[in-house]
């Protein structure tokens, strides 16, 4: 806390790449602390995109007239750009509209050679997108779906974890950061855990790409899955990592255009990856905006990115408590992410959120997208949160905490 | 004007001039103090509504006697708005038939709360209106099977 921030990250410069983070809301300067839900889009990556609409409108891998081919030769670029931000292979990189897309057509491709009495281990605090939709394919092919618990502390039992993954458990799937939490979890230690049980082992990585450097060799994950407006991308963008040869394996999700080699009136041969996988014409735009968004995240440096946000959130959660509101988070800073879910007494998470509106402050509230962890491990209706990021500032935590002071006022709780 | 008509600057919670105000006396009173608040055993209407998105819940119990509401009560969970109406609206149901409680209408619960809505808490405004509508339907259909 002795260090200044400006020495972290040059977050005055920073800024000037939001052109929203000078919109005025209800009279207010917006300060935006809703990055869990989106990230803000700094003008590179629009500029990429409008360059693709403006400049080479055209389709990928197909047409071989110029603008075609730079189409596909940026696209093809962004697949390499987050190949290399992750360390993985061009091969292994299939972009998809999202995590959630990512996660479904792993539960699908996954689950359609498991046999009845299969087991799936997730965790108490997977988002929807990681737990719908195993428990759903698991309801139709009679699988066992265990989730790992989490302690006092808010992290993953790691214990528990180890009692409930055997010879029976033939996928792990569990989120990098909560969402909710913004525990940092040992993936790592998990895979182990997971591979040691000859299991695939999945890691829903949306809130910790954004905010770490990833490394999925280092992880040893067989899939890892995230998405681009977390991380300063547009929406309707992501990725599915997966290993080569666990790729080469499965069979496609999508039929159609694009992800074939050759196709007849009987049969059809599969692409090569990554493009098997993604059938159709792709989100170009998106793709080449992703890319840019990665080119913005390494000109700053993911490893300054961490700790600028690791002392922001140390500053978010010690203001938080001197104002008395509960917090839901790890004590041990070293695996908490800008994630600050809290919660105060004698008020609703939308009514927080509403008159923190006035004061241009957004934040999010209700249960996050996490319904089984808020309501039935933390046996709360919904919580307020705070997601901080790069460009958020200590003066606009500042912001937040006499906002809450406003709001406590009107409900008149000392 | 700003709560019915649609522009990209408008403020879905929207906390104009005194007159707008939604977080008014009356609503943090009936929200910190619940009349009618509690459960009754014994009520031809027990029905709960949620709202997913705030995750608003509400458990609304109305007793009938010869035809008319004797007691109403609910039990539930959420933002000042939506707890606010189901408190009013319980007070506002003893004596009335159920072809009394069938005519209420969205604008009669603004009334009651006597603010206007933006879109985003109307949700939460009229939750305990569609508990009750629901509630007396599943009545109804009960009471259709038996005749
Ligand atoms: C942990 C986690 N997983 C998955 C998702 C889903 O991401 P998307 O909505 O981009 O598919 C989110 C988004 O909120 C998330 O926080």
């Amino acid at each position: 806390m002795k260090i200044k921030p400006d020495s972290m990250l040059d977050v005055g410069k920073i800024r000037k790449d939001f052109s929203i983070l000078n919109k005025m809301i209800n009279g207010k300067q917006l300060i935006y602390l809703d990055n869990g839900a989106t990230s803000l889009t700094p003008e590179p990556v629009i500029g990429a995109m409008n360059e693709y609409y403006g400049e080479y409108n055209a389709n990928v891998h197909r047409s071989i007239h110029s603008i075609g081919e730079r189409a596909t030769r940026e696209y093809e670029k962004a697949h390499e750009k987050v190949a290399r931000f992750i360390n993985a292979d061009f091969e292994e990189i299939i972009f998809t509209k999202g995590t959630t897309e990512s996660l479904n057509t792993l539960a699908y491709c996954l689950t359609k050679r498991l046999k009845e009495g299969d087991v799936i281990i997730l965790s108490e605090m997977e988002h929807h997108s990681n737990l719908v939709p195993w428990q759903q394919l698991a309801k139709e092919k009679k699988l066992i779906v265990k989730y790992i618990k989490i302690n006092e502390d808010f992290e993953l039992d790691l214990e528990h974890a180890k009692k409930i993954i055997d010879k029976k458990t033939k996928i792990v799937s569990v989120t990098h950061v909560s969402n909710v939490l913004g525990t940092i979890n040992d993936v790592k230690k998990i895979g182990e855990l997971a591979h040691d049980a000859g299991a695939i082992f999945i890691v829903d990585s949306a809130q910790g790409i954004p905010h770490l450097a990833i490394d999925v060799k280092k992880i040893d994950c067989d899939f890892f899955c995230f998405s681009g407006h977390k991380m300063l991308g547009p929406t309707g963008i992501g990725v599915l990592y997966g290993k080569k040869e666990l790729l080469e394996k499965l069979d496609p999700f999508l039929f159609g255009g694009e992800m074939i080699k050759e196709v007849g009136f009987e049969d059809s041969k599969w692409n090569n990856l990554p493009w098997k996988f993604e059938a159709g014409t792709p989100n170009i735009a998106g793709g080449i905006g992703l890319g840019a968004a990665i080119d913005y995240l390494n000109k700053i440096g993911t490893e300054k990115i961490r700790e600028y946000e690791e002392y922001l959130t140390e500053y978010g959660i010690k203001r938080l408590n001197e104002i008395g509101v509960k917090i839901y988070c790890p004590k041990n800073p070293k695996i908490r992410s800008g994630v600050i879910s809290f919660k105060i007494n004698g008020m609703h998470a939308h009514d927080v959120v509403a008159l923190l509106d006035r004061e241009g402050v957004a934040i999010r509230g209700g249960h996050m997208c996490a319904m089984p962890l808020v309501t039935k491990v933390l046996n709360e209706n919904s919580l307020c949160r705070a997601s901080l990021y790069f460009y958020n500032t200590p003066e606009e935590i500042d912001k937040l905490v006499g906002g809450i002071k406003k709001a406590k006022e009107v409900f008149q709780i000392i | 004007m700003k709560n019915t008509d649609f522009d990209d600057n408008m403020d879905p919670n929207w906390l104009g001039d005194e007159e707008e105000e939604i977080y008014r006396e009356n609503i943090i009173d009936h929200f910190k103090n619940p009349r009618n608040y509690g459960e009754i055993v014994e009520a031809e209407i027990k029905h709960s509504e949620l709202n997913s998105i705030c995750g608003d819940i509400i458990r609304l119990f109305v007793k009938l006697e010869r035809g008319k509401v004797i007691d109403a009560k609910f039990k539930g969970n959420g933002c000042a708005i939506s707890m606010a109406a189901t408190s009013m609206l319980t007070e506002k149901l003893k004596g009335k038939t159920l072809e009394d409680i069938k005519k209420l209408t969205k604008e009669d619960v603004f009334e009651m709360l006597g603010i206007k809505l933006g879109i985003v808490r109307m949700k939460c405004g009229l939750l305990c209106l569609n508990t009750l509508m629901n509630g007396v339907k599943i009545l109804e259909d009960k009471n259709g099977i038996k005749n």
